[in-house]
């Protein structure tokens, strides 16, 4: 997750920025469409040791632009009559496919997207969708088992139970009511839906089934799977990954969970509701590694230590045997460091999450001398595919997923709506600084920007103060009100000038209290003019409220972060 | 936010302790702030304590060391911040002086209550306090691996392999049993969390998890969830529902009961001025229960054989200290919280200990002694407007007080005037093997006395 941060930053988001806006200048296209989202020097920061790099990208910029502008003004609203089938092909009808999908129509190209599997993707089938269905239950369990917190409303409840099958339906059924919704959107809007697995075969040339098709432009979108380290054994059953535990076929009394991050999490969530036993096993020195270290503390104390959970950070699942013959699974731990054999758990079932690697194997990327790094697409800022000699190559993208850059749905939608943009002729750099995160347990925590740790050794290396401002929920009125005082949200900003470099929450409802700091953060909002905002009484954004009306920014800095957002 | 998390030792939570290497006078036990200040007591060092910052906390880990030794202490200032289960907290200062040695440092973990680093008066003590605190420190060392489970659990995991489930660990660290020596019986040869309980001599109460976890084993287990409905000969349609932990534990001493010979002694009592002084105390916290469990704690001081227990058929057992077991319904259960030292203890902390251990036996974290220590129990239905009944002795005690609801009831005194007055129904159900007729009567003589010139509760 962090990892896939820390890649943007080191990525060339401010390339041919003048370039471009001349170009655009000289098409007379309104300044108006020329949208640096959330594009800031600030936050990014860049020296200029991609400058080579950066030299080449304009100038292949350059010609794919022409390109282009003449595309665009000759296929805008109709067909093209060119030589293409298509003016945009998508490889995966996951959220990333599907948000592109949507905007490419809504810009008049003539768009298909191609799927092997099911429309959906890992989100839609076996990832976010069905796991908040579980989180769903896990929650309401957790609320009527607590008869503290029931007493307290003045709640009677009699025992809680659930029925495993019930719970498991209610996941799948929301999973197919979204992959239709997902269908139907595009097919009303006139997308083809192609079936069957995409293989580019050349530039501009992608291969379904036994059918070859051409397109101006193809965007790769083809997801990831879950990544399974050697040495360990999955069946399905016992040892499973994510795509299992999502179907809930039972419930075990002990459950081991393989890595300590969202999803991990997230079900230690679901299985401790459930009534299982959870363990823990964590490859670093501490649990809930991508998390800012103070929030990542205090959700430890609520998330983990009261709960029936315990774990064993600082080593690796060497080896997982699944259940058979009477005996139970077992895992052996080595130490990350030494590598010794340290200790070997029994357990009823062990959940694999160690993170997620890149479905790209059978794209026929060789075919146009691409060479994946790690399964990874390698792309430049503006998810311009890069071949193996460093060059870009043309009219082909990568989004999601596959490129690795932020391993999460609404960023792969975010990258594709910023493809579409750029083949229609406005030049779009998505800032990934300003996309939030969220891990929905009870209570939920997220995040955007910077941690304090990744801001303190930004702001050391370029010589500028941060300051850190918190807020409690416990202050809050209608967290209160609901019984759920437990929480904080933190902000790190600079009290030179007023930036927004990350914001972190961790309480009731904090997936969804985010977007204000993150929509600030794309917007290149100032906490001295968002801090006049006003707030609805008594709502849990107020938490958020009282963060900017915490922070101390020095009074004399004017903003010049108005006009640009001003259009 | 650190404002809300600051911990500020309230006054009578003391976690310093005073030692006096000179032991001049009996008084200087007393924890008064004023008491070092005379020049009679010659050298001080005191310790800091690891506090106890939660009802739960059972170890605290000191997160870092505000001060360091050698730094000069004013009181009231935060000396070190302590982690708890819960939260960081900055800890205090009771006392002022220097920080001569730091016992525990910072990472480390210290058992509630040991010292983390002693305190000296004057610099001349520095050196004194030092020797102390190596003194301290090798059995402190010593004490503090056995109450932290992991490494004797790595120590003896050569020989045999422990195998304990994540809860059954963390329930053996709170009841302060030592893994190794439970015997497992779970799936596997597994230490289950039921082991734990039982290893702490806990019957466990009916925790909203562990039926949680029978239907989570059920359905996985397909068929066995079917067979609870069984039907029974005699009634068709009649539906069993099985007895939970608690239950069962209620029907098991119940039977006991049975070989004990008991006796009834009712006896009306006045409430007029217990009500009044109800009302009374009532803003100050104070409950009918505790008014109760009080009274009969200072009318056994008085009798105590009705505060004793036959053990064995043969003698009385007498009880050193009055410890009023109170009779709770608890969703479908009884539970018996005890206030320890009734007799001791004056009504407004009665009071609120008492609301301690309801808060308590709801959350289900009544710990074994305070709910097995009872020597005498008190049964109070009055509220549901029962007028009389009587109770079934439990076991392991010598007498039950059953009371009734108070009700204005019709009186003639001496001279043959009627009135009305609030009377309850009292009756005590007593073993005879070592209670007798006489003794019952003149304990609730004693205790109608009390109850109707309740002043002396307030004392």
């Amino acid at each position: 997750m962090h990892s896939s941060i820390a890649l943007s930053l080191s990525s060339p988001s401010t390339i041919c920025r003048s370039d471009s806006s001349n170009a655009n200048a000289s098409n007379s296209l309104t300044p108006r469409s020329l949208r640096f989202c959330g594009l800031r020097r600030e936050a990014f920061g860049f020296k200029s040791s991609l400058s080579t790099h950066r030299l080449e990208s304009s100038n292949s910029m350059r010609r794919g632009f022409s390109n282009r502008i003449e595309a665009s003004l000759a296929g805008n609203g109709a067909p093209s009559s060119k030589a293409f089938d298509y003016d945009l092909v998508i490889i995966g009808a996951g959220v990333g496919g599907h948000g592109a999908a949507l905007h490419a129509v809504d810009k008049g190209l003539k768009t298909a997207i191609i799927e092997g599997d099911v429309v959906g993707g890992t989100c839609v089938n076996r990832g976010c969708v069905p796991s908040k269905a579980l989180l769903a239950v896990s929650g309401r369990m957790r609320e009527l088992q607590d008869e503290h917190h029931m007493k307290s409303f003045g709640l009677q409840v009699a025992a809680a139970g659930y029925d495993r099958q019930g719970v498991a339906d209610h996941a799948n059924n929301l999973a197919s009511k979204i992959r239709s919704n997902l269908t139907n959107s595009m097919k009303a809007l006139g997308v083809d839906i192609l079936t069957g697995f995409g293989t580019i075969l050349g530039p501009q040339k992608v291969k379904y089934g036994d059918t070859v098709i051409t397109a101006k432009d193809i965007i790769i979108a083809t997801g990831s799977v879950p990544m399974v380290p050697k040495g360990i054994e999955v069946d399905g059953k016992t040892v499973i990954t994510s795509d299992h535990a999502l179907k809930l076929e039972f419930v075990p009394q002990w459950i081991a969970i393989v890595g300590s991050g969202y999803i991990g999490l997230e079900f230690s969530d679901v299985y401790t509701a459930l009534g299982s036993e959870v363990t823990f096993v964590e490859a670093l020195d501490q649990l809930m590694p991508g998390f800012d270290p103070e929030i990542g503390k205090l959700a430890q104390r609520v998330l983990i230590n009261p709960r029936k959970i315990d774990y064993h950070t600082g080593v690796f699942a060497s080896k997982i045997t699944p259940a058979k013959d009477g005996k139970p699974v077992t895992i052996e731990l080595i130490d990350a460091k030494t590598k010794e054999l340290k200790d070997t758990l029994e357990v009823d079932a062990a959940l694999i999450a160690t993170g997620r690697a890149p479905f790209t194997k059978g794209l026929g990327l060789e075919n146009i001398n691409v060479q994946t790094q790690r399964g990874f697409v390698p792309v430049d800022g503006r998810m311009r595919v890069i071949d193996a000699s460093g060059e870009l190559v043309p009219h082909l993208y990568c989004i999601g997923d596959a490129n690795g850059k932020m391993m999460l749905a609404h960023a792969a939608s975010a990258q594709g709506i910023s493809v579409v943009e750029q083949v229609t002729g406005k030049d779009h750099v998505l800032n990934h600084l300003s996309i939030p995160a969220a891990c929905f347990t009870h209570p939920e925590i997220s995040m955007v920007g910077l941690t304090e740790p990744q801001a303190r050794e930004k702001a050391e290396k370029e010589g500028f103060e941060i300051a850190i401002a918190k807020t409690s929920f416990k202050a809050n009125t209608k967290a209160l009100a609901e019984n759920e005082g437990e929480g904080i949200a933190k902000l790190i900003y600079r009290p030179d000038n007023g930036e927004i470099l990350g914001v972190h929450i961790f309480g009731m409802h904090a997936a969804d209290l985010i977007h204000e700091a993150s929509n600030a953060i794309a917007m290149g909002t100032r906490i001295q003019d968002i801090k006049y905002a006003v707030h609805a009484h008594p709502t849990l954004s107020e938490v958020i409220d009282e963060l900017f009306k915490a922070a101390k920014v020095k009074a004399n800095y004017s903003s010049p972060v108005a006009e640009p957002v001003a259009a | 936010m650190a404002s809300l998390l600051r911990y500020k030792s309230p006054t009578p939570l003391s976690f310093s302790s005073t030692i006096s290497s000179t032991i001049s006078s009996p008084r200087s036990f007393s924890c008064s702030p004023r008491r070092y200040k005379l020049p009679s007591i010659q050298s001080k060092i005191r310790e800091i304590f690891m506090p106890a910052l939660s009802s739960t906390m059972t170890e605290g880990k000191i997160v870092s060391w505000v001060k360091s030794e050698g730094d000069l202490l004013s009181k009231g200032e935060p000396v070190v911040v302590v982690e708890s289960d819960k939260a960081d907290m900055d800890v205090e200062t009771f006392y002022g002086g220097i920080l001569a040695a730091i016992v525990v440092n910072e990472g480390e973990t210290a058992p509630v209550g040991a010292p983390v680093a002693f305190l000296a008066e004057t610099e001349d003590e520095i050196a004194e306090a030092k020797a102390k605190a190596k003194g301290q420190s090798p059995p402190n060392v010593a004490a503090s691996p056995p109450p932290s489970p992991p490494p004797p659990a790595a120590a003896t995991s050569g020989p045999r392999k422990i195998i304990a489930t994540p809860y059954a660990k963390k329930l053996a660290k709170q009841h302060k049993v030592d893994i190794n020596k439970v015997i497992g019986t779970g799936a596997f040869g597994r230490i289950t969390p039921e082991d734990v309980e039982k290893a702490a001599g806990i019957t466990p109460a009916p925790s909203k998890s562990i039926p949680a976890a029978n239907v989570v084993a059920a359905p996985t287990l397909v068929a066995p969830q079917k067979a609870s409905p069984t039907s029974f000969p005699e009634i068709p349609g009649s539906t069993v529902v099985p007895f939970t932990t608690m239950q069962a534990a209620v029907s098991k001493n119940m039977m006991e009961s049975l070989s004990v010979p008991t006796f009834r002694v009712g006896y009306p009592v006045s409430t007029a001025a217990l009500d009044a002084l109800y009302d009374k105390v009532k803003p100050k916290g104070v409950t009918m229960t505790a008014l109760l469990a009080k009274a009969a704690a200072m009318a056994l001081a008085q009798h105590p054989v009705v505060n004793s227990t036959c053990k064995d058929g043969k003698s009385f057992t007498y009880n050193s200290s009055i410890n009023i077991a109170v009779a709770v319904a608890i969703n479908g259960g009884l539970i018996t919280p005890v206030l320890q030292d009734a007799d001791k203890l004056d009504l407004y902390l009665l009071s609120q200990r008492w609301k301690e251990l309801v808060d308590k036996a709801r959350a289900k974290q009544l710990q074994p002694h305070e709910y097995n220590s009872g020597t005498f129990t008190l049964s109070n239905l009055g509220m549901f407007g029962v007028d009389r009944f009587d109770a079934i002795l439990p076991p392991g005690q010598g007498a039950i007080m059953a009371v009734g609801g108070s009700k204005p009831t019709v009186v003639t005194d001496a001279e043959g005037f009627f009135s009305v007055k609030n009377k309850m129904l009292v009756n005590v159900t007593a073993d005879h093997r070592i209670i007798y007729g006489a003794d019952l009567a003149a304990f609730l003589q004693t205790f109608s006395k009390i109850v109707e010139n309740p002043e002396s509760l307030t004392m």
